[in-house]
């Protein structure tokens, strides 16, 4: 590369600057540019192919067969529909995983959010030592995915664990809530709630770019801060708060290493934590059912793009983009 | 400001009694739920660096091989494909440009199967370096979240610069060299940081991919004390939590308000 650039200029200087081989130039600098596009763009690209587009058609065509992945590919069986057949009619634990993955977003989304909005009107202040505060509010966000922070986190919430021992300071006996099936899932959603930093960090963002001038015209009206919030602060920030819905929703569908760690991979006690993707986990690299698996993660694919889209059609009613040009 | 405080203290509670416990005596584990020992032991650190047949010395050493390669890629060639989507006009870069946009809503347990089943046709799932799987989509810019991020900042370097650079001369390789490589530290810098925690702290594929103990990154390492969970094992199993979230938490302390501007100019996610 630093060849090229130490000849170019004496190539350019050798020619006289006259207009068709200036024009002649660029011509071919356009040509050349495209060129360039392609090269810096094939390691992309190489990628896109070899690991997102072909073995997205391979798995569609084996969600059509009953492939495992110990017999080789050339041997594989082809049934049709069947393992989207089994997935909606005949296996009990797949409408399980749906039902834990879909409560577990609904519960955990908006109270994550509402305690980010929350703690992010908090801190929207300009004083000593914020960026602190906010630092160690974020902090949870960045380990909070780990296997180390899932264990100690299950750990707490033992027979033994930190938070009996805090429910025993005002005399209620807890229990183990980690083994209890109907308390483990939420033993996860307080796990995910926890980790309200990331969009605490750009519900603050947002709330910089509203204009002091609209909470100085309310109060001028006769707003109080209640009024404020409702009229100005939810409105101004509603992009914000659709970009984390989005976010975050499909985060939360995604949620598996807590519920591999708290069930040792099994999604119990009793599947109350058999999150989609760890039920793809167990169906693909388990019960070695890749086609099922692949029927599985396709139908994934479906939903996820379907809420997306959802969100993108009901957003137009609630979400206000400020007309500037700003934006 | 009470309030926060409070919130500040139910936030981090779980991090100091982790801390607290990991330095606890096996017998006060089971009686003593406070966050702090009542007598300190640096004993379950030692138990648990030993504690299966592969030091964590080895899970360590994994752990920061697959990141610091991860690292390297991710920059590397994402920097390259931003290069291309932001600053060169080629035949259908819009093309182009809208599928990049599309895969970064691709989730990574869809393409986790079918990858799994393409890379063992290659021959590389349990081969002599079983973190090719692993590494290579990081070679080849898969990780549209930092493409993004790039495009994004180059969009912010001027023009001019790379017009000056034409008019003296340089290819598009000449201005990539000396205009736009340069003046992308700082995209660069927070792309590997965040590349490094999360793959320090990413499960999934590492599961999926390494089978023999002694190839084991630290996350696929630590399940080994779930499925071995007597109570025994637990300040053992604290300690080693502790020190794998070391290197994450150093990187807090270092980059924290690069880590909290990053997310909030780009929507970076945790």
């Amino acid at each position: 590369m630093a060849l090229t650039t130490a000849e170019q200029p004496s190539v350019r200087a050798s020619r006289a600057p006259g207009i068709p081989a200036k024009r002649r130039g660029s011509r071919r600098g356009r040509r050349s540019e495209a060129a360039a596009g392609y090269v810096f763009l094939s390691p992309w690209l190489l990628g896109l192919m070899a690991v997102t587009a072909v073995p997205m058609l391979l798995s569609l065509y084996i969600s059509f067969t009953n492939y495992d992945i110990l017999s080789p590919l050339s041997e594989v069986e082809w049934v049709g529909f069947d393992n989207y057949k089994r997935m909606f009619t005949n296996d009990p634990s797949y409408w399980r995983s749906v039902t834990v993955t879909v409560s577990f977003a609904l519960i955990a989304v908006p109270l994550k959010l509402a305690v980010a909005l929350g703690v992010a009107l908090l801190l929207n202040r300009a004083w000593r030592g914020v960026g602190l505060f906010r630092g160690l509010f974020y902090l949870p966000s960045l380990i909070g995915g780990s296997v180390a922070l899932a264990i100690v986190w299950v750990n707490m919430f033992n027979r033994e664990g930190a938070f009996n021992g805090f429910l025993g300071l005002f005399g209620i006996d807890g229990k183990p809530w980690v083994n209890d099936p109907s308390w483990a899932l939420e033993t996860l959603m307080v796990l995910a709630i926890w980790q309200f930093g990331a969009p605490m960090v750009i519900f603050l963002a947002g709330l910089k770019q509203v204009p002091t001038e609209l909470y100085e015209a309310a109060s001028v009206d006769g707003a109080g801060r209640f009024r404020q919030f409702r009229s100005v602060t939810l409105p101004m920030l509603s992009p914000v708060i659709f970009f984390n819905l989005v976010l975050e929703t499909i985060n939360g569908f995604q949620g598996f290493t807590a519920a591999f760690v708290l069930s040792n991979g099994t999604g119990g006690p009793v599947d109350s934590t058999l999150m989609y993707t760890l039920n793809l986990y167990i169906k693909g690299f388990t019960d070695y059912e890749m086609g099922y698996a692949s029927a599985m993660a396709w139908v994934f694919l479906l939903a996820i793009g379907i809420i997306t889209a959802v969100f993108f059609t009901t957003g137009r009613f609630w979400v206000h983009y400020s007309d500037g040009d700003d934006r | 400001m009470l309030v926060l405080i409070a919130i500040l203290g139910i936030v981090l509670y779980p991090l100091v009694w982790m801390v607290g416990t990991s330095l606890k005596s096996q017998p006060e584990i089971a009686s003593n739920t406070g966050l702090l020992p009542e007598e300190f032991t640096p004993r379950n650190y030692t138990d648990g660096w030993n504690h299966f047949d592969v030091s964590f010395a080895r899970f360590f050493l994994n752990s920061t091989m697959v990141a610091l390669l991860t690292v390297v890629g991710n920059a590397f060639s994402c920097l390259v494909a931003a290069y291309a989507f932001a600053r060169l006009r080629f035949p259908m870069r819009g093309f182009w440009f809208a599928i990049m946009i599309g895969t970064l809503l691709l989730p990574q347990h869809v393409l986790t199967v079918p990858q799994y089943i393409l890379f063992k046709q290659f021959g590389w799932v349990g081969g002599d370096w079983p973190y090719v799987p692993l590494l290579v989509p990081q070679f080849l810019a898969t990780e549209a979240f930092f493409v993004f991020l790039m495009v994004q900042f180059m969009r912010g370097i001027p023009r001019e610069l790379d017009e000056a650079a034409k008019i003296d001369g340089a290819s598009p390789f000449g201005i990539f060299r000396y205009v736009i490589l340069p003046l992308s530290r700082p995209a660069l810098v927070t792309t590997a940081i965040f590349s490094f925690i999360w793959t320090w702290n990413e499960f999934f594929r590492q599961l999926v991919y390494l089978s023999d103990l002694k190839d084991y990154t630290l996350p696929v390492a630590m399940t080994l004390f779930i499925d071995s969970s007597g109570q025994s094992s637990i300040g053992p199993m604290f300690a080693m939590s502790v020190l794998s979230l070391l290197p994450v938490f150093l990187f807090f302390v270092a980059f924290q308000r690069m880590l909290v501007e990053g997310i909030n100019t780009s929507g970076l996610k945790g």
